[in-house]
């Protein structure tokens, strides 16, 4: 065997001076000779520890292999076969915890880019229309309703087609995608990748009914009585949280998932070219530090804010956000305000928002959560000088569908109770998975939940 | 797509449209709204419920041309179709039997509020409908509002039909009067539920307003329609519309209404402009 090779190969990107203008993709994605010679490194180990990181298990070595090897459909195979997104995980997975961080070669600090090179073959399928038809079951002639069209719902709507499953996606809003269409920016994962791939779950069969609220044009027991055999509800985290604290209701401050979907899903970085507005002024707050957090910062700086703040109560090491968002948002000139907390809004006599005190904190032991409890620091309250806020504190189940549906036991937080292996809820023909049991949490966590809810389904209605 | 089954011009600036919407027919009930988006860029507008057909499939909506949206919504003509309309969201106003109940509505609200006349007077409430426009010309369905109350009274500002003034001066002296009155529902622009609301209070009289801030999505994700009620912030989209009048931070909901009134106009300026309008 030849030498181990530890130099990882670098994902090309925009120049922060440029895409601070622009709302194209910052990650350039490998060309082929990148791929390749990321892909060469891989020592395809035995014990292949990269698949069990993998929350639907990708066969990892298999389809780097086939890339080494200049087979792209096998790749492309290798991949979809456990993967029905892999254009959208190659870009959101935080593989660094996952896959990437039990790779062999991460003990030699070399680990394989494999977020990298899933995107590589996922977008050379995009670009080579690789249209050999995926294999769907004979059908069971048994229908299957999903509630969501996000990360879960698209996944397991493919598993059960594919397995021979009538699958229809009720979807909310006016597009498909969730969390991927509203939330996560253009620049971030790309609208047309989202539309490739809710097009390639079309294809297997599987019909999307668009301005369909859940709770309010059905219910999830009409759904069950309207010959769906099994319902399946992966409606995410859709309810965002806010400080509560004075002057919170002031014009300027947003919650971000109102600042995020009026500019992902209703584009109005485009206005006047589209309908919906959006104002932003030149001194941005950003509270909170999720990867969240960082893409409205990051959206604030395209929409010309001069000053963008990231307000954070903790530290940097407790900093929830992907090290690589984080990264990004500074090198496009974000500044950190860390161990720092909002206490009230001031507004002017118009009623928009013009300051923030704040409170300087410290940390102290941890927490429930682990992380260091922060505690504000008597007397060190000082105003900070804002015109718009975001306020990105995180998000809870919207509860449309736990209020409106019988039997389904919900927690304290408002998540979903379900089984952690089958996503088995507490009501009987109903399976739950993703953001909505969990509270909000990744993409690819999402999808191994719906994955395994869709073979519990598989299950129990082949024995019906 | 959703198609306009029927259209009508109830008056200059006040349509009606009858949209072919199943679903959204079978579930509607007195009190919610649709959000409805015409096209590719078109943004997400909420539109009260005016009626349902449940057999027919149909879902009505009236409006009032304010902005570009409106304004462009008010040049559909029957065939043609939007591309979106969800619902019903919202909770349905509270329908019980509680004894005499008054609505009253100004403007284009009177569509809203028939509706709910219907309801409430379906449950065995008495129903007495105060109905406020700015002058005669824009008065409409006064009889349908009629043919659900048993007293209706009339207003314009200037006096050309019916009493002369605002809403709250009969809606007062009902509240004066020998008969109790057990409910209130005012629904029509902010500042005429606001005043409703102000009038009522002294009496103690139950009051239900239908508010209608800014919305995006209108199920609860966005959090641009919160509102303080009662000093505690909730979501007109999934909590309301229908809240206590007398609970509402009026001042606050007409500052975050006006948010983006330079966009608005910037906005129907540039369609009017491509309209050929001048």
């Amino acid at each position: 065997m030849s030498k181990l090779d530890l130099n990882r190969v670098p994902m090309p990107k925009q120049e922060p001076e440029d895409r601070a203008r622009n709302y194209d993709e910052v990650a350039l994605g490998y060309k082929e000779e990148h791929a390749l010679a990321e892909a060469n490194r891989c020592i395809q180990c035995k014990n292949r520890p990269c698949v069990e990181g993998c929350p639907v298990g990708v066969n990892i070595p298999e389809f780097i292999l086939a890339l080494r090897d200049g087979d792209m459909p096998e790749a492309v195979r290798a991949l979809k076969a456990k993967n029905a997104l892999p254009g959208i995980c190659g870009r959101v997975c935080p593989q660094e915890t996952q896959c990437e961080e039990v790779c062999t070669l991460a003990k030699k600090g070399a680990t394989i880019a494999i977020g990298r090179l899933e995107r590589y073959v996922a977008d050379w399928e995009l670009n080579h229309q690789n249209d050999s038809n995926p294999e769907v079951g004979p059908p069971t002639g048994k229908r299957v309703a999903v509630v969501g069209s996000g990360p879960a719902g698209l996944t397991i709507a493919a598993d059960l087609a594919k397995r021979g499953y009538e699958v229809t996606i009720l979807e909310a809003l006016h597009v498909a995608g969730g969390v991927l269409t509203y939330g996560i920016p253009e620049f971030r994962m790309p609208k047309g990748i989202v539309q490739a791939e809710v097009d390639y779950v079309k294809s297997l069969g599987v019909e999307i009914k668009l301005d369909s609220v859940i709770g309010k044009i059905s219910t999830v027991d009409e759904l069950l009585e309207d010959s769906y055999g099994a319902v399946f509800l992966g409606t995410g985290a859709g309810l965002p949280m806010f400080l509560d604290i004075p002057g919170e209701n002031l014009n300027g401050i947003y919650s971000a998932n109102e600042f995020l979907t009026r500019i992902n899903l209703m584009k109005a970085y485009l206005f006047p070219e589209y309908d919906t507005p959006i104002k932003v002024g030149k001194k941005v707050a950003v509270i909170g530090g999720g990867n969240v957090a960082m893409d409205a910062a990051r959206c604030a700086v395209r929409l010309g804010a001069s000053k963008v703040s990231i307000v954070y109560r903790r530290s940097r090491t407790e900093l929830p956000a992907r090290q690589e968002e984080a990264e990004n948002a500074e090198e496009e000139g974000i500044v950190f305000k860390l161990l720092t907390n909002p206490v009230r809004f001031l507004g002017n006599e118009q009623g928009w928002v013009t300051g923030m005190e704040c409170v300087e904190m410290e940390l102290g032991e941890p927490d429930n959560s682990g992380r260091r409890r922060p505690i504000p620091k008597t007397g060190s309250e000082f105003i900070m000088d804002v015109d718009t806020v975001v306020v990105s504190l995180g998000t809870s189940p919207n509860p449309l569908v736990p209020t409106t549906t019988g039997g389904l036991d919900t927690t304290k937080k408002g998540t979903v109770v379900a089984d952690e292996e089958t996503g088995k809820t507490t009501k009987s023909g109903v399976w739950a998975g993703g953001d909505v049991v969990t509270g909000a949490a990744t993409v690819i966590s999402a999808m191994g939940a719906a994955k395994r809810a869709g073979a519990s389904i598989d299950a129990y209605l082949r024995g019906k | 797509m959703y198609q306009i089954v029927a259209r009508e011009d109830l008056t200059p600036q006040i349509h009606l449209l009858e949209i072919a919407a199943p679903e959204v027919a079978r579930k509607a009930q007195a009190g919610q709204f649709v959000v409805i988006r015409m096209d590719e860029k078109g943004e997400r507008i909420p539109l009260t419920i005016a009626d349902w057909n449940r057999e027919k499939g149909t879902v009505t909506v009236v409006f009032m041309e304010v902005g570009k949206t409106t304004r462009k919504l008010a040049t559909a003509q029957a065939g043609e179709s939007i591309a979106n309309f969800a619902g019903p969201l919202g909770l349905p106003t509270h329908i019980d039997k509680f004894g005499t109940v008054v609505c009253v509505a100004g403007g284009f609200a009177i569509a809203t509020i028939v509706p709910i006349a219907r309801a409430m007077r379906a449950a065995g409430n008495r129903v007495i409908s105060i109905m406020g426009f700015r002058t005669k010309d824009l008065v409409f369905w006064e009889d349908r509002l009629r043919s659900f109350s048993d007293e209706v009274i009339v207003t314009t500002d200037d006096g050309s039909y019916g009493r002369e003034g605002v809403i709250t001066v009969p809606l007062r002296e009902l509240l004066e009067g020998t008969e109790k009155i057990d409910r209130v529902i005012a629904i029509g622009p902010t500042v005429m539920m606001k005043f409703s609301s102000l009038t009522t209070l002294p009496f103690g009289v139950d009051t239900i307003v239908s508010l209608n801030p800014i919305m995006v999505d209108g199920t609860g994700m966005c959090g641009v329609c919160r509102v303080s009620v009662g000093g505690v912030t909730q979501f007109t989209c999934v909590d309301g519309p229908d809240f206590d009048g007398h609970k509402v931070d009026w001042d606050e909901l007409m500052t975050r209404q006006r948010t983006y009134l330079d966009e608005e106009k910037q906005s129907l300026e540039l369609w009017q402009h491509s309209q050929g309008v001048r």
